[in-house]
């Protein structure tokens, strides 16, 4: 019997003419830690969108936990939206939003045993002391704390973060990854990260997805950290460079012809 | 004076009335706010003249057709907003300038007398029917059996993506909202007119905002910044001989220029 929690079978997604992804095709093995990599415009999103059943692919399909996305319980999905689209101006107290994890709706008052689930959770994320503090008053890094508090109350199978560490200085980026390592190894729960710092990810990611709108790899992190199409994107910083115009430039460190799409990718 | 001029039925009528109306634009108000749909109030209240003139032309109570007239719009504003990706703003100055148009028209069909529908643009709390008071009364009602949704309102308000990824569904219940937030303008454009009523819907939760720490809080504080300045107002009005929707929103304005420096901190 297969092990694959997540298979990705030769999707393709379209918006009008614009051609979102292409043929994608991987499968993703309980307990992995999936980084997703790609310039701006690869289908990231997208992709993480298809995998938790908020769109429908134009072509092809997944199956997440042996079903289909749709219909795979939200209660055991801990997903973490880029910080960049939360409203700072909504008045909540920090724990509100971790009691969301347990209800699925806004909090008007909060019972003792859920104050007492979230203040757990946010004591596992080191945000406990900040519970009443209002969220325009969190810094990126400890609101980033209080969303991996409200997934991990849940204690989520499978844990889907957009872009968790942008905005993070380098001891809050390396304070998420020991987080989700720990949360992982106790549960082993399977995590998909889409990120720019291949850096920070390439050491704590069991695998990478190499994506621009078409799969361009998917293997085991140290397998794709020499795959040359990575390393021109990233350069030498492991930060993301400029994108589809980086062939030509100066540092580059491959040839621009060294990577073609590839097919399925089954790992394990 | 002014337990007096309750004994008068018109103001009894216009204080019921003005009440239900505050109560059920202060409730929706913070979800209005949070959302940047500020010109929604507008733009719906424009709409219902478009049905008002309807009812006009029909020769039947204007608000029977500027109900339904007006949901159809607030429906189509959320549909043409998932489906186009046009943003909100846009596509509720499309419907309301369109309605607007067929209001005119439909007046303009009207042989004889239309005044009725003018009394609708510029609101009269003491022309308040009994008839009125029942339909007010009926859709605060039914908004209390909304009241099981307002944790799923809010949480889409908050973070549409969080309510999507917890299988909500959305779409759905953003629908029933507009329809909620439509119906409960229709019935208040008699008592403010559609030309004030945006302020309505804006100024008590933006007034709330201030001292609000929690959603639940600014949602409290919105009804009751509602309903205190439809009581001051209408009696202030009263005494100053001065139309009341317009200086029921300037006790509004009032509160919210008070509670400006006195807004809390974040943190």
């Amino acid at each position: 019997m297969s092990d694959m929690v997540l298979e990705v079978r030769d999707i393709s997604m379209r918006f009008g003419l614009v051609r979102a992804l292409e043929g994608v095709s991987f499968s993703v093995p309980r307990g992995a830690f999936v980084a997703i990599i790609g310039p701006n415009g690869a289908g990231k999103s997208t992709l993480l969108q298809i995998i938790l059943g908020l769109q429908a692919p134009t072509e092809g399909a997944v199956t997440l936990f042996g079903g289909p996305p749709a219909k795979f319980p939200a209660r055991s999905l801990g997903y973490i939206p880029q910080l960049k689209t939360i409203d700072r101006s909504f008045p909540a107290k920090a724990i509100e939003l971790v009691v969301t994890g347990l209800r699925r709706g806004w909090p008007w008052y909060i019972r003792k045993d859920e104050r007492e689930a979230a203040l757990a959770a946010m004591a596992q994320t080191g945000v406990d002391a900040l519970a009443d503090r209002q969220i325009a008053a969190l810094s990126g890094g400890e609101l980033q704390r209080v969303y991996l508090a409200r997934s991990l109350v849940r204690k989520p199978t499978l844990v889907v973060l957009d872009e968790p560490t942008a905005g993070m200085d380098a001891m809050g980026e390396a304070d998420m990854y020991h987080l989700l390592a720990r949360y992982q190894e106790d549960v082993d729960a399977t995590i998909l990260m889409i990120t720019h710092d291949w850096e920070g990810a390439r050491f704590h990611a069991s695998h990478a997805l190499l994506l621009d709108r078409q799969l361009i790899d998917f293997g085991p992190s140290d397998e794709i950290a020499r795959n040359e199409r990575l390393m021109r994107m990233f350069g030498f910083t492991g930060h993301i460079e400029s994108t589809h115009n980086s062939t030509n430039s100066a540092d580059s460190p491959a040839s621009p012809d060294a990577a073609t799409p590839n097919g399925d990718h089954d790992v394990s | 004076m002014f337990l007096e001029s309750l004994e008068m039925p018109f103001m009894q009528r216009a204080l019921i009335g003005g009440i239900l109306v505050g109560l059920l634009s202060s409730y929706y108000g913070p979800i209005v706010v949070q959302r940047r749909l500020a010109f929604l109030g507008s733009g719906l209240a424009h709409a219902a003249f478009g049905g008002v003139a309807l009812g006009v032309l029909l020769s039947v109570h204007p608000l029977w057709v500027a109900v339904p007239f007006t949901v159809l719009v607030a429906l189509a504003i959320v549909w043409v907003r998932e489906y186009s990706g046009i943003e909100p703003d846009t596509t509720i100055g499309i419907f309301f300038s369109v309605s607007m148009a067929l209001g005119v028209i439909f007046l303009s069909m009207k042989q004889g007398y239309s005044g009725d529908a003018f009394t609708y643009l510029f609101g009269s709390i003491l022309a308040i029917t009994t008839t009125d008071l029942w339909i007010t009364g009926g859709v605060a009602v039914l908004s209390l059996l909304t009241l099981p949704l307002w944790n799923r309102w809010a949480y889409a308000t908050f973070d549409r993506s969080l309510a999507q990824a917890d299988r909500l569904p959305v779409f759905r219940e953003d629908s029933l909202l507009f329809v909620a937030i439509a119906v409960a303008i229709v019935v208040s454009i008699k008592v403010v007119g559609i030309v004030l009523m945006a302020a309505f819907l804006v100024l008590p939760p933006a007034a709330a905002r201030l001292r609000a720490r929690t959603f639940f809080e600014m949602t409290l504080l919105s009804v009751l910044i509602g309903l205190s300045s439809v009581v001051v107002g209408l009696f202030a009005s009263y005494a100053l001989d001065l139309p009341s929707g317009p200086v029921i929103i300037l006790v509004q304005a009032a509160i919210f220029a008070i509670l400006l420096p006195l807004r809390r901190r974040t943190g």
